[in-house]
């Protein structure tokens, strides 16, 4: 089973250039995440007093900021945050989205008005702007983003499980399902639902970039994460105001990072579906 | 013929529908019997209520439809009156069901193997280490080659023929009592369609289980049944063993749709389609519904309609039978 799984992963891979790509930046990042802290070349907090403001050098790859800070070390050690938050932040509204969605489809009555309701409902707010007001009213905190981030992204999981869901409820297998004698919520878990998976991990991986940035543009105006730490919104924002003067690497590398990320999210989408869907093993 | 009590009984069962258009009244006091190990064919033309019974049998209706009477006694059960968590206990244990279209019946993203585990998981007691060698042996059952390969295999993986073993192993994984066939061979080609029979057909018998087979071909249930109901519109027209109904049928319809049934040495230009088409069933409807189609049609059959036992085991519902 799992030999299978492999073979499957790394046709999916080398089936498609941009999917390789993808994954090849996503394992970077990963990478970078897990053990950016021990390959930073300097301590991403420490100032230098001598060398304040250095364009990129041998010495400093992405130039140092007006505290002598090595733009490369904060950029690397800042993928983890980074990462974390746009990973916890769909996860958590993938699970709840998709759940209540799937629900929803299956069961309709008033249990769909609910979640249809609540859906609109949400997306009736300009989201950024709602997420600024969550971040706010819930406290400055990085769970208040993550929880802001997954809040604002839920009305789309829940929409596409709605939908996935109506369609498969009437579909020959859930009736088969029925008639070997499943009830409805073991119909729902083991039938439905993961039936509803593989066109959702597309959206899925869109969503992470989406979520990426805005936790970085909530960071930007400054909510959630707060200086010193390395985060690449905040790392924007501080470049920000040196970019007319010409100090242009503080600003220029870690909007760089984050425009890499978010770009290989949006590639990994069909090469997600593609691993999870069995129908693809072909 | 002392029979003992039939296994299935249904009885005067109706079912309506709702609709936007108005009550479609889909079924209209349907009776008859199945016996432990026979099988009894339900034919008639598209639209006469053949799945719709075998839905009703089931109790998995669309929310739009609504058993407004009559009672299906299954092994001394009522399934009409039966509450949802009694009919799943049954469904897939005591009676099974396999449908046309085997390839959308089964979970596209579920491995076969692991869909009959299910069933047994479900029901059949099995312990999780016997679920695999009893699922490969189901398997094997049907004449599956290479089951314990196959049982990794994901739906579209395989043919539609292989589909409908898989389906049939999946119905008769717990040894159920009666098999409800709803036209299980339709969309097959027709060397499959006579293995698919002759399978079920096999292990119809070798198991004691009775099946109800559900066609609109009535060759196919000439070959294949004991017995043979014919319904027309919601009605049964007539019921009667299967020998007896093709030498002397006794209904109009019945006599109609034997003649309308293609066999060897039979031409196209012999073969008599049947006039007109089914009513409409909204609204008021004559005691026979086959009456404005009917040759033979005079004054008093719009009279109630009588249900005459013209034979051991053969009901007619004629005013005026052949």
């Amino acid at each position: 089973m799992t030999a299978a799984a492999l073979r499957h992963a790394r046709y999916v891979v080398t089936e498609n250039p941009i999917t390789l790509v993808a994954f090849s930046m996503l394992l970077l990042l990963l990478l970078l995440a897990l053990l950016g802290p021990a390959l930073a070349p300097y301590d991403p907090l420490k100032s230098d007093t001598a060398s304040t403001l250095k364009p990129p050098s041998m010495r400093h790859w992405f130039g140092t900021d007006q505290l002598g800070r090595d733009m490369l070390s904060r950029v690397m050690v800042a993928t983890r945050l980074d990462m974390a938050i746009a990973f916890s932040a769909v996860a958590l509204s993938f699970t709840a989205g998709s759940l209540a969605g799937a629900c929803a489809g299956v069961f309709g009555g008033w249990t769909e008005r609910i979640v249809s309701r609540i859906s609109d409902t949400i997306m009736a707010f300009p989201l950024f702007v709602l997420a600024m007001g969550i971040v706010a009213a819930l406290g400055n905190s990085v769970f208040n983003v993550v929880l802001a981030t997954a809040i604002i992204n839920l009305p789309f999981y829940a929409r596409m499980a709605r939908a996935e869901a109506n369609v498969r409820r009437e579909a020959g297998f859930v009736e088969a399902a029925r008639l070997s004698g499943n009830g409805t919520m073991r119909v729902l878990a083991v039938h439905i639902y993961p039936n509803c998976l593989p066109p959702m991990m597309v959206q899925a991986s869109l969503n992470l970039g989406w979520a990426m940035l805005n936790a970085a543009g909530l960071a930007f105006i400054g909510l959630g994460v707060r200086p010193p730490t390395p985060e690449w919104g905040i790392l924007v924002a501080e470049g920000a105001s040196f970019i007319l003067s010409g100090e242009w690497w503080i600003a220029l590398f870690p909007g760089l990072a984050l425009m890499l990320a978010v770009f290989c999210f949006n590639l990994m989408g069909d090469g997600l579906r593609d691993l999870i869907d069995p129908r693809r093993r072909t | 013929m002392a029979a003992p009590a039939p296994l299935l009984s249904v009885e005067d069962l109706s079912v309506e529908f709702r609709t936007r258009e108005g009550l479609v009244k889909a079924l209209d006091r349907v009776s008859f019997d199945i016996h432990r190990g026979e099988t009894v064919g339900v034919v008639g033309e598209s639209g006469s209520g053949k799945s719709v019974t075998a839905f009703a049998i089931m109790r998995i209706l669309d929310p739009a439809a609504r058993i407004t009477g009559g009672r299906v006694a299954f092994d001394g059960v009522d399934l009409v009156a039966a509450h949802e968590p009694e009919l799943e206990a049954r469904r897939g244990r005591d009676l099974s069901m396999i449908f046309q279209n085997p390839r959308t019946a089964l979970n596209p993203i579920r491995q076969v193997g692991r869909q009959i585990g299910d069933v047994l998981l479900r029901h059949g007691g099995a312990k999780r280490g016997e679920v695999r060698a009893r699922a490969v042996e189901l398997l094997a059952q049907v004449q599956i080659p290479d089951p314990a390969r196959r049982y990794w295999a994901y739906p579209f993986e395989l043919s539609g023929g292989m589909c409908q073993r898989v389906m049939i192993a999946l119905a008769l994984a717990c040894g159920p009592a009666l098999l409800v066939a709803d036209e299980p061979t339709t969309g097959l080609d027709v060397t499959t369609q006579a293995a698919i029979m002759d399978l079920i057909d096999e292990l119809a018998r070798a198991k004691r289980m009775a099946t109800l087979l559900i066609t609109h071909d009535l060759g196919l249930a000439a070959l294949h049944c004991e017995r043979i109901v014919v319904m027309h519109a919601g009605h049964v027209v007539e019921s009667a063993p299967t020998a007896e109904l093709f030498a002397s049928p006794r209904h109009p319809y019945t006599a109609k749709l034997i003649a309308a049934t293609p066999g060897p040495g039979i031409s196209l230009e012999e073969l008599a389609a049947i006039p007109g088409s089914l009513p409409d069933l909204r609204g008021e409807l004559p005691a026979c519904r086959y009456s404005r189609r009917c040759e033979r049609y005079a004054p008093f059959c719009d009279e109630p309609l009588p249900l005459a036992e013209v034979g051991p085991r053969h009901t007619v519902a004629c005013g005026k039978p052949l």
